[in-house]
């Protein structure tokens, strides 16, 4: 089965939207050769728009169908209200340019925003801008090549990344112009310190941390390691997308990470959109305020008995600059604002406490039937092999598609690269325990076939809208537009 | 709320992991800083947080509470009432990136019908699945570019006009690369249109970066341009408002490489800002470097038609510190609402909208020209902006265009010290006749005082 394609349901002459007659003399179109000819849209009324994007929404699997483990993703409940909230008419018909007298409201929320994130996390500055946590990633590792530049050290050049780490990390390295340089992880899946003393020297940028890692493992020597770090001159970035695990537990800036970034679509519940936007703030350390990228929200004129202070955007004294336009997601961090508003600090600490049980829960009934690389209490997440000794020839990979016959997203799988055949599950505070035990049963049962009716696994899945996709021929082929090219791609 | 457990489950899950209470599961935190007490407002219930979050909306006066005229990179369109509606599907907005296609269908063709819906807007061949805005695709561009030549091409030409904050961002981008970044200088000719950046391109040049409508809301034919860029082998970028090309001719079809944009106009809310939709539209000689991600039809083990994210090994999760770029999460629901948004509009629809902005900012521009001391500062063609020379300095203008509940134009001189009362308005469908009107009368009252 399959939906046609939007230009495939083209009837030309349709029209969904109509717009009114010019209320003014219409003025004369410029020279031909300006004016394009054609312009290849498809043509459709208003209802096979919206019976095409229903169509295909029913092929999705999403949150509000059911458990979604994906591993390092934190796929929560997004609440309702928070859609509402992004709405507001008063937020949504905002343009970012404004004069800042008729945007305080926006701006009273961001610079409160700011400060909650200080407080949750630890650190001295905050910025909303970042478009995603790869973009924070961005963000702080420019500001730790800013951070040695503007000490006139720049001999360092290279940025430790643990090998557990998710891809992200190295790629923003090297992106941002460093040399990357892996550090292993030890028996218990810490990063290994023998390891790591051996390579710190004096060209060393900084490290890249998760904490609570890609394993969901806390690093039992997180202060040592960072301890080591420091004293060979190098910084401290704290990746924080497993900040699920973590609040009110314990703040990434008291333990001495230099910077980190946030996402708010993972732990303030802002939906993932299938693959976006997300959000990914910034928080750093007081040696590194100045250096935030521009602009901050900051308060320009001091509250007074009658007046509210005046709120604005300013440019931190050595920012590194501007990273993208205007200033950030704002309609995600409403969305986040609704969202710890909601909690306080009761509220979070029982979400990161809820996700560390369920996590924790779910491992105790399927550990005797997975292979478990490390043996330890997982925080929010866990990673198993899906592999059997025993069994020949089923991976990873089959046990996550054959979940989808029991209506079941699957777990992340072949990341963290460190475990062989991984898959690491993610199940979130929001589940409950009558769900936790249901997928664990499931779990169990896949495991059982696995070793009685391996094939089910193998040409798994079954019940799905669509089998196995061919991967290679997309590929080859490479047919990304409906506009068939004249020519193949080469 | 949102933790369903009840106490007596709670229970029964610490017994069956084996530890007594739920602090033993927090054993590994350092016990100096484990527990931290947070200075935070205490929990409010929905009700409660419905009418806080309303204050704070409320305490914005938006364009809905006035009338604007501002744009300078995010522009008012009206949204079709179906494109929030179809959002508002959770199985689409409740969705991860469509790792598994199996049970993605529906995320994947709606990236595949916006691959093609952009690129036949642009008239470029291979479109990805979208970057964040407008100005980190220009820092993609220019990134992508330099790999193209293997970084043995330092020098990028980027055009004066090319929005500021594109030329801020990308800087920002690549300041641990050695490049050569000229064209868009204090001294720059703001008035030389494209051929004044002709001379720069040597062939140490990567690529040429120019905008259609530039900054000032000029529409250039830059096929001259390109011409000039491919015999130095350079490639050629072309900064995109894809409203204006419901009516002008594709960069496409003038010879750019790659077309990048800010795709907010398509169906996305102006939301203070984000978060709006990044275009990023290759030839295809370059499909294979472009960085994000792309979704390619294949055919599943049934024999039908599917889709499935490709390329993937140009990627940060496959290639690390060698990927095109580190983007993971993208901007997929714009990239949505812009798919059906555009659908929507259509072929005919699109062209509309594009005519009633182009009409009203001519009515406009020409009205306001008549006025006593304001005048268009370019002779140029132009779409629905365009740069009104005022009488006195701008913010002046538009504190008292404030007072009649007019949000003025952009001040330009806040990026351009050379262009002091320079002002730049734009246009578009959901400003009246009666609007434009009074905007001329509060100008031509100003111009008095
Ligand atoms: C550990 C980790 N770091 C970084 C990222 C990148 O975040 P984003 O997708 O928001 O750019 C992810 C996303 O999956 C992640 O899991």
């Amino acid at each position: 089965m399959s939906e046609k394609t939007i230009f495939e349901l083209s009837s030309p002459g349709r029209q969904g939207v109509r717009f009114p007659a010019p209320d003014v003399t219409p003025a004369e179109l410029p020279d031909e050769s300006l004016i394009r000819a054609d312009l290849p849209l498809p043509e459709l009324a208003e209802v096979d728009v919206i019976r095409h994007f229903t169509a295909l929404s029913k092929l999705n699997y999403c949150v509000d169908s059911g458990l979604y483990p994906l591993g390092s993703c934190t796929m929560k409940y997004n609440p309702r209200i928070n859609e509402d909230m992004a709405r507001l008419p008063g937020f949504a018909f905002t343009h970012p340019l404004q004069p800042i007298e008729t945007i305080q409201g926006s701006l009273a929320l961001m610079f409160q925003m700011q400060e909650w994130l200080k407080e949750i996390s630890g650190f001295e500055g905050v910025t909303l801008e970042p478009a995603a946590g790869a973009q924070g990633e961005l963000v702080g590792v420019l500001i730790i090549r800013a951070y040695h530049q503007s000490r006139g050290d720049t001999k360092r050049t290279k940025i430790l990344i643990p090998d557990s780490a998710h891809g992200t990390n190295p790629a923003t390295s090297a992106m941002s112009g460093f040399e990357v340089l892996p550090v292993p992880s030890d028996a218990r899946g810490n990063v290994d310190l023998e390891a790591l003393k051996a390579v710190c020297d004096d060209t060393l940028a900084g490290l890249m941390l998760t904490n609570p890692n890609t394993l969901g493992l806390f690093d039992e020597h997180v202060l040592e390691l960072i301890d080591i770090v420091h004293k060979a001159g190098g910084l401290v970035y704290g990746d924080g997308a497993n900040l699920n695990a973590i609040m009110g537990v314990v703040r990434p800036g008291d333990l001495g990470i230099d910077v980190m970034h946030f996402n708010l679509h993972k732990t303030f519940s802002t939906p993932h959109g299938g693959g976006g936007p997300g959000s990914g703030p910034v928080g750093v350390a007081k040696h590194l305020v100045d250096f935030l990228p521009d602009p901050v929200v900051g308060i320009i004129e001091d509250a007074t008995e009658e007046m509210p202070p005046l709120y604005g955007f300013v440019t931190p004294a050595k920012t590194i600059g501007r990273i993208k336009s205007f200033a950030g997601h704002f309609g995600v961090i409403v969305r986040a604002y609704t969202y710890v508003l909601m909690h306080g600090a009761e509220g979070l600490r029982d979400i990161s406490e809820m996700a560390v049980l369920n996590a924790n829960y779910l491992l105790s009934k399927i550990r005797h039937a997975y292979t478990l690389p490390y043996n330890r209490t997982c925080m929010h997440e866990f990673v198993l092999e899906g592999v059997w000794p025993d069994v020949a020839d089923v991976h990873a990979l089959d046990i996550a598609k054959r979940l989808m016959d029991y209506d079941y997203h699957p777990p992340t799988n072949y990341f963290p690269l460190i475990v062989h055949e991984a898959l690491m599950i993610e199940p979130t505070e929001t589940e409950s325990k009558q769900t936790l035990d249901a997928f664990a049963e499931t779990l169990l049962k896949i495991a059982e076939e696995a070793h009685t009716t391996p094939e089910l696994l193998k040409e798994a899945p079954h019940k799905t809208p669509i089998g196995r996709v061919d991967e290679v021929r997309a590929a080859r082929d490479l047919v990304l537009c409906c506009w068939i090219p004249e020519e193949p791609v080469k | 709320m949102f933790t369903p457990h009840t106490e007596t489950e709670k229970k029964e899950m610490l017994n069956a992991i084996g530890v007594q209470k739920l602090a033993d599961l927090f054993q590994d935190v350092p016990a100096k800083y484990r527990f931290p007490h947070l200075n935070l407002p205490d929990p409010l219930t929905e009700m409660e947080v419905a009418a806080e979050v309303g204050h704070f909306a409320s305490a914005n006066e938006s364009t809905r509470d006035l009338v604007s005229f501002l744009g300078a990179g995010a522009y008012h369109h009206y949204i079709p009432a179906a494109v929030d509606s179809l959002l508002r599907r959770g199985e689409f907005f409740t969705a991860y990136t469509p790792y598994q296609p199996e049970i993605s269908q529906g995320t994947l063709q709606a990236i595949f019908e916006y691959q093609s819906l952009i690129a036949a807007l642009t008239g470029m061949d291979v479109s990805n699945a979208s970057h964040y805005d407008g100005a980190t695709a220009a820092a993609e561009a220019v990134i992508m570019a330099y790999h193209n030549f293997r970084g043995k091409r330092p020098r990028m030409v980027l055009s004066p006009s090319l929005n500021p904050q594109y030329r801020a961002t990308l800087r920002t981008y690549t300041q641990g690369y050695n490049l050569d970044l000229v064209g868009d200088g204090k001294d720059a000719d703001l008035f030389a249109g494209p051929d004044g950046l002709i001379s720069l391109i040597d062939n140490n040049t990567a690529l040429v970066m120019v905008q259609y409508p530039d900054f000032f809301g000029r529409v250039y034919d830059y096929t001259q341009l390109a011409k000039k860029a491919h015999e130095m082998g350079a490639l050629v970028c072309v900064a995109i408002n894809p409203t204006a090309l419901g009516l002008f001719k594709s960069p496409g079809e003038m010879g750019a490489d790659i077309v990048i944009g800010e795709g907010q106009p398509l169906g996305i809310p102006l939301s203070f800002g984000g978060p709006y939709l990044g275009i990023f539209a290759v030839r295809k000689e370059f499909a294979r470097k472009i960085s994000g991600r792309l979704v390619g039809e294949s055919v599943d083990s049934r024999g039908n038609r599917a889709f499935v994210l490709t390329l993937t090994a140009r990627e940060q999760h496959i290639r690390r510190e060698k990927a095109s770029s580190n983007i993971c999460s993208n901007q997929g629901l714009m990239a949505l609402a812009s798919t059906i948004y555009m659908s929507l509009l259509g072929k005919q629809g699109f062209r509309q909208m594009a005519e009633l902005c182009y009409h009203k900012a001519h009515y406009a521009a020409e009205k306001l020209a008549a006025i006593p001391g304001y005048s268009l500062c370019f002779n140029s063609i132009y779409f629905h902006e365009f740069v009104v020379c005022c009488p006195k300095p701008v913010a002046e203008i538009n504190e008292h265009l404030l007072e009649h509940g007019i949000i003025g134009g952009f001040d330009l001189s806040e990026e351009y010290p050379s262009l002091p009362n320079h002002m730049l308005l734009a246009v578009t469908e959901m400003n009246s006749r009666e609007e434009i009107d009074l905007l001329c009368e509060v100008l031509a009252e100003v111009s008095h005082e």
